[in-house]
């Protein structure tokens, strides 16, 4: 069966040039690049070439990337480093729509002493801008923002916040997840001092990302071993994972304007036939800032799990933010944070593309996922005394 | 991804029964669109009133929820209305082939339905609900969630969010299900006990049991672990591991809460002593 991947911001495939240019440090290159001998140390060469195929995809300087192994550790590690970097403050501001990797660590911080503002999104999923601003106190440690929203795709307005806090003594912090090598991102235009970064959703492999650390900002180390990464983030490198990563971050700068015209394109149009096609269908998020692949549409009387099963039958992947999908039995806290009333959020399905999708899977969605609806509303109580 | 039944699909992707019989005998609705799921039964008795003719079906839920409410459909034609009254959510997770376990509240949500529609047939009132509600999130209540404890032998509090969603939410009302737990397992531990007198191997096996059931999963929550070292009489003795043993402030506290789950599970007379084997370690 053919498969239709549209779950890009759940991952996406490793891209061919990154496998081609990892292949050989796995079995021939296999040396340590901490090692004395060339074998080894010549690896350490290729490590900075790589790290400065990701610096200068976000225009920064190679010395202020430090390699993790994925979002979630960079997050954690940049919430850490500021907190404990600032013992005498106790206050954090983040949003209420953040990714697990920020929300539950900082969740965790009153135990700790800590305040937490989790600052509102409207109902479009837009930050409450005057919110952030005014839960600013003097002993605000840091704040930690989402550039784009995961399962909305909605972008906040980073760069003005960053330039705003820029004299501030707070540390800014932003997940950039899921805009690393979908939107323009320069560092020395939005004067964020900590970017969180992952490899497999911009077609590196998983287990892999970065952290980009402005220089000069204070930093203490999550992982604590050895020198590597100049004492930074000690563990042997992941090294067949960085040249990776340093690929993908290359292809990602050469594709960047495919990814915002053909993609944002391609999602667009899927959005437009599904929402002519199918009744008491409504786009999640704010359309005017959002994602170029990313687009949340909540079927209304009907549970995203089944949907997803559905089109898992037809080979179409796509998420949901759906209570039934993740085991947990409150729909999305992201569609919940924007007041989507439970009519819509119990039945949401984001699909997220790339550039390696086509026109014709967006037609074979576009043919199918009509009579998917259809059936499944068939079979719900409230469809009828609705509609 | 749930690992559903080949029986599970079939229902799901060609449900039977599905719609809304007229002037059906029974009716039974549960559920809310603010659960994330609900259920609509009709059932229709043959002319002389004896068995089901037919019932009928109107889900809005997930593969298992549609899943589940179609078995319940196909098992209850032909069954007298006593019959019915027999099924329980067991029956349904077991025609099915058997459900996730997070998924276990689905087959709950069917037996609810069944419930309320043979209580309609009957001409019985609608019943109040009775107890308090306990989890405030789904408005489940004290009595609900004794009878899932007690019907299906439930021990943790994460089983009975799978069955009944009490917890699933917020998560405020988690200490109040647990004592409810606990009461419900007191009360078999206090009947076990006056049938029968603990030799120090069954005691030992039971302690063991409580360790890794009760005990173990809430320390390792904070990086912690214990091990059961030896039983000295009345004295057990325990070793702290991981995040627990250098933790000098919380250590009060386990061992007052590894005593007391000890204490209501197996034995009122045991003392819980902390011991090390590693000498030379500063503790």
């Amino acid at each position: 069966m053919k498969i239709v991947y549209v779950d890009n911001n759940a991952t996406t495939k490793t891209a061919p040039e990154v496998v081609d240019a990892m292949l050989p440090y796995f079995s021939e290159f296999y040396g340590n690049p901490s090692s004395m001998h060339s074998f080894g140390g010549e690896i350490a060469g290729k490590i900075e070439e790589a790290r400065a195929k990701v610096a200068n995809l976000i225009n920064a300087r190679p010395d202020e990337i430090v390699f993790t192994s994925c979002g979630t550790e960079s997050d954690n590690t940049a919430i850490v480093s500021a907190i404990e970097s600032r013992p005498d403050k106790k206050h954090i501001i983040t949003t209420r729509v953040e990714h697990p990797a920020v929300k539950n660590i900082c969740s965790n911080l009153p135990e700790k002493g800590y305040r937490v503002t989790f600052v509102p999104v409207d109902n479009k999923g837009r930050l409450d801008i005057d919110y952030l601003y005014d839960s600013i106190a003097d002993d605000t440690a840091l704040i930690s923002i989402m550039w784009a929203n995961n399962e909305t795709g909605v972008i906040f307005p980073i760069e003005d916040i960053a330039r705003n806090l820029a004299d501030r003594n707070i540390f800014f912090h932003t997940d950039a997840v899921q805009a690393v090598g979908k939107l323009p991102i320069d560092v020395t235009k939005t004067p964020v001092d900590l970017l969180s970064l992952s490899g497999h959703k911009l077609h590196a492999p998983k287990g892999i990302g970065a952290l980009y650390i402005r220089k000069g900002t204070r930093f203490s180390p999550f992982l604590i071993g050895g020198h590597q990464e100049k004492g930074r983030r000690g563990g042997t490198e992941n090294v067949t994972s960085i040249i990776g990563l340093g690929k993908a971050c290359e292809l990602a700068a050469e594709h960047i304007q495919e990814e915002i015209v053909k993609v944002s394109r391609l999602r667009d149009r899927l959005e437009m036939e599904i929402i002519n096609k199918i009744p008491q269908s409504i786009i999640n998020g704010d359309r005017e800032s959002r994602l170029p692949g990313t687009v949340n549409i909540s079927f209304k009387y009907i549970e995203g799990e089944a949907i997803l099963l559905m089109m898992n039958q037809l080979g179409i992947c796509a998420s949901s933010g759906s209570a039934c999908t993740s085991g947990s039995l409150e729909p999305s806290h992201v569609l919940r944070s924007m007041g989507v009333p439970y009519t819509a959020s119990h039945g949401s399905i984001r699909f997220s593309l790339c550039r390696y999708n086509t026109d014709e899977e967006i037609d074979y969605i576009v043919e199918k996922l009509p009579s998917i609806i259809e059936s499944l509303r068939k079979v719900s109580p409230f469809w009828k005394q609705a509609g | 991804m749930w690992e559903y039944t080949d029986k599970v699909k079939d229902h799901f992707m060609n449900p039977r029964n599905v719609g809304v019989i007229e002037k059906a005998d029974g009716i039974g609705e549960v559920g809310s669109l603010a659960c994330g799921d609900a259920l609509k039964l009709t059932i229709k008795l043959d002319d002389d009133k004896k068995k089901i003719y037919d019932a009928k079906f109107q889900t809005f839920g997930c593969a298992s929820a549609i899943a589940s409410s179609s078995a319940l459909t196909e098992m209850l034609k032909g069954l007298t209305i006593e019959e019915a009254a027999g099924i329980t959510n067991d029956d349904i997770a077991d025609y099915l082939g058997g459900l996730p376990k997070e998924k276990m509240h689905c087959s709950v949500m069917g037996r609810d339905a069944l419930e309320k529609a043979i209580a309609y047939y009957k001409g019985e009132p609608e019943k109040k609900k009775e107890g308090e509600v306990i989890c405030e999130c789904f408005g489940i209540t004290d009595i609900e969630i004794k009878r899932a404890v007690t019907e299906n032998g439930l021990i943790l509090l994460e089983d009975v969010t799978d069955y009944v969603k009490a917890g699933g939410g917020c998560g405020n009302c988690h200490a109040k299900i647990q004592d409810i737990i606990d009461s419900v397992l007191g009360i078999k531990k206090n009947e076990e006990k006056k049938t029968r007198k603990l030799t120090t191997i069954q005691k030992i096996r039971l302690l063991e049991d409580v360790f890794e059931k009760e005990i173990k999963p809430v320390l390792k929550k904070d990086g912690g672990n214990i091990e059961l070292i030896d039983l000295d009489g009345t004295d057990v003795l325990v070793e702290l591991r991981g995040a627990c043993a250098n933790c000098k402030t919380s250590q009060v506290t386990i061992k007052n809460f590894i005593e007391h789950k000890i204490q209501e599970l197996v034995s009122p007379e045991f003392i819980v002593k902390e011991v090390s084997q590693d000498e030379n370690r500063i503790c």
